[in-house]
């Protein structure tokens, strides 16, 4: 009886204590670039993928076989993107135990097969640039878009770290503008004595990429994830189109139909 | 072939149904746009139960796999992507073409004599419905799902006395878990569907027991051909209704298909983001909010304050506010049926009734907190959520339109009704 009284409670609480925002600072985002038909980008993604991501991520419903919508032969997959023992029609697992993943990070890596519908690829693309060095967290690294986040940096190598940059205003306005001016991801918070200050990142040193090179990979990623999320989006909108093409002329029958039957009773 | 239909007939009344419900069922010429939507929930009832029925072969009602299952669908299954936006859009589409059918009959005093067991067969056919898609809305598994069948069902354990062990018996365990995923697929896919085209029919066969009403909203027996015995302003619903009917289906399909093929999630009001995260016992989500079709009724549900240590209050409420529209029928005392004969009294209720269920609508979507707080300075209010205020002036307001019709609509100023039906 406590049991149901504790979840009730739970519950019947949830609905009442609502925050009006979630914690951390009002988030300027920049949107997620690439395209559902860039077929190069969705393989270099691919590739991307199986090489930072998958080590740790498993993406459990998405099968290798299935790639062949991007352009790849079942030989390219086999050769640049399934390193274990696994089969062509496997889904994509991961190698890391459940049991060590959570050891290591506190919790296990989340399953990226539907994460892009989750989140949406505009939080995942300033996700990934959205890293910056941090001495007080347990991996060394924070993430602005997810405060204290247990993912390390696993790009560092490719974009250079970054910090943190906090620059104060001397009122909201004046931040806002100066965000919005930023055209990137930044963040807005107030300060201490009524000023505000804007969150931006900066190299601490380059990476082995430019910043520009950097953010089309990650784009190149955040596109793929897309991807596998819906598999079928491409086919969903090319039938899509056939579907209301066929029901227009239907509807022209059907009027025609309707308006001959129709003449005896007007 | 005509050996044949004489040789069934001998046997089964096939001709006779047929003439009775379709080549020979007299319906008023004078339907508008708002009569479409009968044969459209028809329609979507159809839709439901075949790709339903094709869902369920792939499916699996298993708390371990359910998620995986639906993920398996979207991807392995041959159209299965097709199969499951069809039955995800057709939910929320029954919801809009059942709203729209019932202010319909708000509209035309549809509800009126001779056509109160109508009326109530079709506001059972409303409850059927709210539960087949509460039911549904569980199997998918997702967070949104399982969060959102914990809370409903913990409001039957806010029920003085009985409340716990309803609730333990509803769910079949402590929580929300394998076993009632169980039953709650059992009652998806067979208790309710049952029940459900049984009520179709009963609904149908009332409306062609009384005759189908009118924009007029008045009788069209009264006027009958004495040769044939055809109400003179009435047309045979076959060809003439079969025909109109057609054109709006096509319609409907264009919208449903936008929808299914472009939207599929429709921005989150169809298919949550929540929900694309497996279900997870230990981890509450932030937000909890119901389906929008649900949504009104959540907002009543929250608006009202518990007292007396219990919050039964707004269980009671939210129940009372549905079950109100089987009382209409007694409710309205008005000398006229449709609103095109009715005084400004109605008019002004019936709108205030539509804003209050919209604007209650949108405030089940979003947290209370969305239109901040009442300043602390202000006597009584103060502090308040401003939002949970107006869901309770809202929630008043539904009910007053109920609760008041049988006085401000026999005192309206009502226009006199025309004899024959008219095409406005």
């Amino acid at each position: 009886m406590k049991t149901i009284a504790c979840i009730a409670a739970l519950a019947l609480g949830a609905l009442a204590a609502v925050p009006a925002f979630a914690e951390g600072p009002h988030l300027l985002m920049a949107p997620a670039p690439g395209h559902r038909l860039d077929d190069e980008s969705l393989q270099r993604g691919a590739r991307d993928f199986a090489n930072y991501c998958q080590g740790c991520h498993s993406a459990k419903y998405m099968r290798y076989n299935r790639l062949t919508d991007i352009g790849l032969t079942e030989d390219d997959i086999k050769g640049n993107l399934i390193f274990g023992d696994a089969k062509i029609g496997d889904t994509m697992e991961v190698a890391m135990p459940a049991a060590d993943a959570k050891a290591w990070f506190g919790n296990p890596p989340p399953d990226l097969s539907v994460e892009a519908r989750v989140r949406g690829t505009a939080w995942l693309y300033n996700y990934l640039i959205g890293f910056y060095r941090d001495p007080k967290s347990a991996t060394g690294w924070n993430n602005l878009v997810f405060p204290n986040v247990g993912m390390p940096h696993v790009l560092a190598e490719l974009q250079g770290p970054r910090k943190l940059v906090e620059t104060e205003y001397e009122d909201q306005q004046q931040a806002m503008g100066a965000a919005i001016a930023a055209k990137t991801l930044v963040g807005v918070e107030p300060a201490a004595g009524g000023k505000w200050k804007v969150l931006s990142l900066s190299n601490e040193s380059p990476g082995s990429m430019s910043q520009v090179a950097f953010e089309s990979t990650a784009a190149d990623i955040v596109n793929y994830l897309d991807y596998i999320a819906e598999p079928s989006k491409n086919h969903r909108i090319r039938i899509g189109i056939i579907v209301l093409l066929f029901l227009g002329v239907l509807f022209v029958v059907a009027y025609a139909l309707k308006h001959e039957y129709w003449r005896d009773v007007h | 072939m005509s050996k044949l239909l004489t040789w069934i007939d001998d046997r089964f009344p096939l001709s006779t149904l047929w003439k009775e419900h379709a080549s020979e069922y007299y319906a008023p010429k004078n339907f508008n746009f708002w009569y479409y939507f009968g044969s459209l929930a028809a329609l979507v009832l159809v839709l439901q139960i075949v790709t339903g029925i094709f869902l369920t072969m792939n499916y699996k009602p298993d708390a371990t796999k359910a998620f995986e299952s639906v993920e398996y669908i979207m991807r392995d299954v041959d159209w299965g992507w097709l199969i499951r936006y069809m039955h995800s859009t057709g939910a929320s589409m029954f919801f809009v073409v059942v709203y729209l059918h019932m202010f319909r009959g708000l509209l035309y005093g549809s509800f009126r004599k001779p056509r109160e067991l109508l009326w109530i067969f079709g506001c059972l056919i409303y409850l059927c419905l709210m539960a087949e898609a509460f039911f549904g809305y569980l199997l998918p598994w997702g967070q949104m799902s399982y969060w959102g069948a914990q809370v409903i069902v913990n409001l039957f354990s806010s029920i003085p006395v009985i409340g716990d062990g309803l609730a333990v018996w509803i769910r079949g365990d402590y929580t929300i878990s394998d076993v009632t995923l169980n039953r709650f697929f059992a009652f998806h896919v067979i208790a309710l569907p049952l029940v459900l085209l049984g009520l179709v029919v009963a609904h149908i066969m009332a409306l062609h027991e009384v005759g189908s009403n009118n924009p007029d909203g008045i009788e069209i027996k009264k006027f009958k051909d004495p040769a044939t015995g055809h109400p003179l302003d009435g047309i045979p619903f076959h060809p003439y209704y079969t025909v109109k009917d057609l054109v709006g289906v096509v319609v409907f399909l264009a919208v449903f298909s936008i929808i299914v093929f472009f939207l599929p999630e429709m921005g989150g009001y169809f298919l949550e983001a929540n929900n694309f995260i497996p279900a997870n016992p230990l981890q509450t989500p932030e937000h909890i909010a119901p389906v929008w079709y649900f949504t009104p009724y959540y907002a009543m549900l929250r608006a009202v304050p518990s007292a007396m240590g219990t919050q039964v209050w707004g269980v009671i409420v939210m129940g009372i506010s549905v079950l109100i529209f089987f009382a209409l029928p007694w409710l309205d005392r008005g000398k006229v049926k449709s609103i095109r004969y009715r005084g400004r009294t109605y008019k002004i209720w019936l709108a205030v009734f539509v804003v209050c269920f919209l604007v209650l609508g949108y405030l089940g979507v979003v947290p209370i907190t969305v239109w901040g707080q009442f300043p602390e300075s202000w006597p009584i209010l103060g502090g308040a959520d401003k939002a949970t205020v107006i869901a309770r002036f809202l929630t008043i307001g539904y009910f007053l339109f109920f609760l008041l019709m049988p006085w401000y609509t026999a005192r309206d100023k009502t226009l006199p009704e025309p004899q024959r039906v008219t095409w406005k």
